[in-house]
């Protein structure tokens, strides 16, 4: 259990970093976004890693079966409704992109600079 | 077993998210962007948060991909420049990678009963659900009631991303903006003219209907809800459009009736609020909705529900027929 709960938290640490580097060097826009997502997807991991409980289970409750250990719901709840709301963001990030694909004809963000600068 | 199952997902992840970042190809980065949800939602299931996995699954592997696609079918598949500052780039995720790692020796042990995170108030939702709300699913308990001025907010944020999306979509197009020659009409309706996914398509579309229902109504009792019923019809619906083309899902569910339920279930949820209000009680307190607090609470929930899975199925629906609004003019 040690061991796993450190490999969790690194994978957070590498995964976040992967998409931290993708939306700082990479140029393409849509590029950029996919780095947000993966960005946001290590930080929903991190929630959910701080929510298990170890022994316990979903946080349903069963007649049957009482006296059950259970983890923890509320940053279950804190992510579930960030996934919904950050698909709508990424969505809106998107329509972004294709307008400026529409304006500039480019969706490379230093091609976009250098018309802007003309 | 436990622990091997566990690394070895995890690691898949990196493996995945490497391979996303390192790949020129956008088609090929955002169907791996697709497993990698998958993957992750794996992950949550073992971590105990069935409700989430659900969630991750249906939005992350489903309709996150379709969107993506959509707007790679508006912009292009391929990443033309290299990538300029690697080595700077490089050093700066570097310096922010070592920050976190050292942050994360001060976190607690995983998995830890008596971490900081289960002493505030999840033990007292944990311990006072079945007294005050008696539903079995904790998740949705605490998302429905304990912390319903929160979800609202969230469905306010969703409904707000896909106003923006419609006004930034359905703009006309400028005039330097590049016009796509015009398809013949009849030429590309969707895979009307491939068999296999026709008929399994056909098959699949009213059970993965049928499930989405399911999980809307049965969030009160195993994982599900509003946020993942939405999700889940909204796919099946776009699983119709990719067979049967745009015209005919718009004329099965047309757009008017997608901005009814993207205001309409908001409009629920805040009426639902209010309505605690006007019955004498606070806002978004449910308790005084029916004659015995605990019924009240559990109707409370379910209109709730109803108004987030309306609101995600109106805004996820609208979204991905804006981007194929804009792909066929």
């Amino acid at each position: 259990m040690e061991f796993l709960g450190i490999y969790y938290y690194w994978v957070f640490v590498v995964v976040l970093m992967i998409g931290f580097y993708a939306v700082v060097a990479k140029v393409n826009l849509i590029k950029k976004l996919i780095g947000l997502s993966i960005f946001q997807s290590a930080v929903f991991l991190l929630y959910i890693t701080m929510s298990k409980v170890s022994g316990g289970t979903a946080p349903i409750f069963n007649d049957e079966i009482t006296g059950l250990l259970y983890s923890n719901p509320l940053p279950q709840v804190l992510i579930l409704t960030a996934i919904v709301v950050g698909i709508s963001t990424t969505a809106l990030g998107l329509g972004i992109v294709v307008r400026i694909k529409e304006e500039y004809g480019t969706t490379e963000e230093n091609e976009i600079q250098e018309i802007d600068r003309r | 077993m436990k622990v091997l199952f566990g690394v070895f997902l995890l690691t898949l992840l990196v493996i995945t998210a490497v391979a996303i970042v390192r790949t020129k190809n956008l088609f090929v980065a955002v169907m791996l962007l697709g497993i990698f949800s998958l993957l992750i939602a794996a992950n949550f299931f073992i971590l105990d948060a069935a409700d989430v996995a659900l969630t991750e699954a249906a939005v992350g592997a489903g309709i996150s991909t379709v969107l993506f696609l959509g707007a790679l079918a508006l912009t292009s598949e391929h990443e033309r420049t290299a990538t300029p500052h690697r080595l700077l780039s490089f050093a700066v995720v570097t310096v922010a990678s070592l920050v976190v790692l050292y942050a994360t020796f001060d976190k607690p042990t995983f998995g830890d009963p008596n971490a900081p995170v289960h002493q505030h108030v999840a033990p007292w939702y944990l311990e006072k659900t079945p007294e005050y709300i008696d539903i079995p699913n904790v998740v949705t308990a605490v998302l429905g009631s304990f912390r319903g001025y929160d979800t609202l907010g969230e469905v306010f944020v969703v409904f707000t991303a896909g106003i923006g999306v419609l006004f930034l979509l359905s703009a006309r197009r400028g005039p330097s903006g590049r016009r796509q020659t015009a398809e013949p009409p009849g030429a590309a309706v969707g895979l009307r003219h491939d068999v296999i996914p026709r008929v399994v398509g056909r098959l699949l579309v009213p059970f993965i209907l049928l499930f989405g229902l399911y999980v809307q109504f049965h969030g009160e009792y195993g994982p599900g809800g509003g946020f993942q019923a939405g999700a889940l019809i909204a796919a099946a619906f776009i699983l119709y459009a990719l067979i049967e083309g745009e015209e005919q899902t718009l004329r099965a569910l047309p757009q008017s009736a997608l901005n009814a339920l993207m205001v309409g279930g908001a409009l629920l949820y805040g009426v639902v609020g209010l309505a605690g209000v006007f019955l004498g009680s606070n806002f978004l307190d449910y308790s005084v909705l029916a004659s015995n607090p605990v019924s009240g609470q559990q109707m409370g929930i379910i209109l709730i529900e109803a108004g987030v899975g309306m609101t995600v199925t109106g805004v996820l629906l609208s979204i991905f027929h804006a981007f194929a609004a804009r792909d066929r003019a």
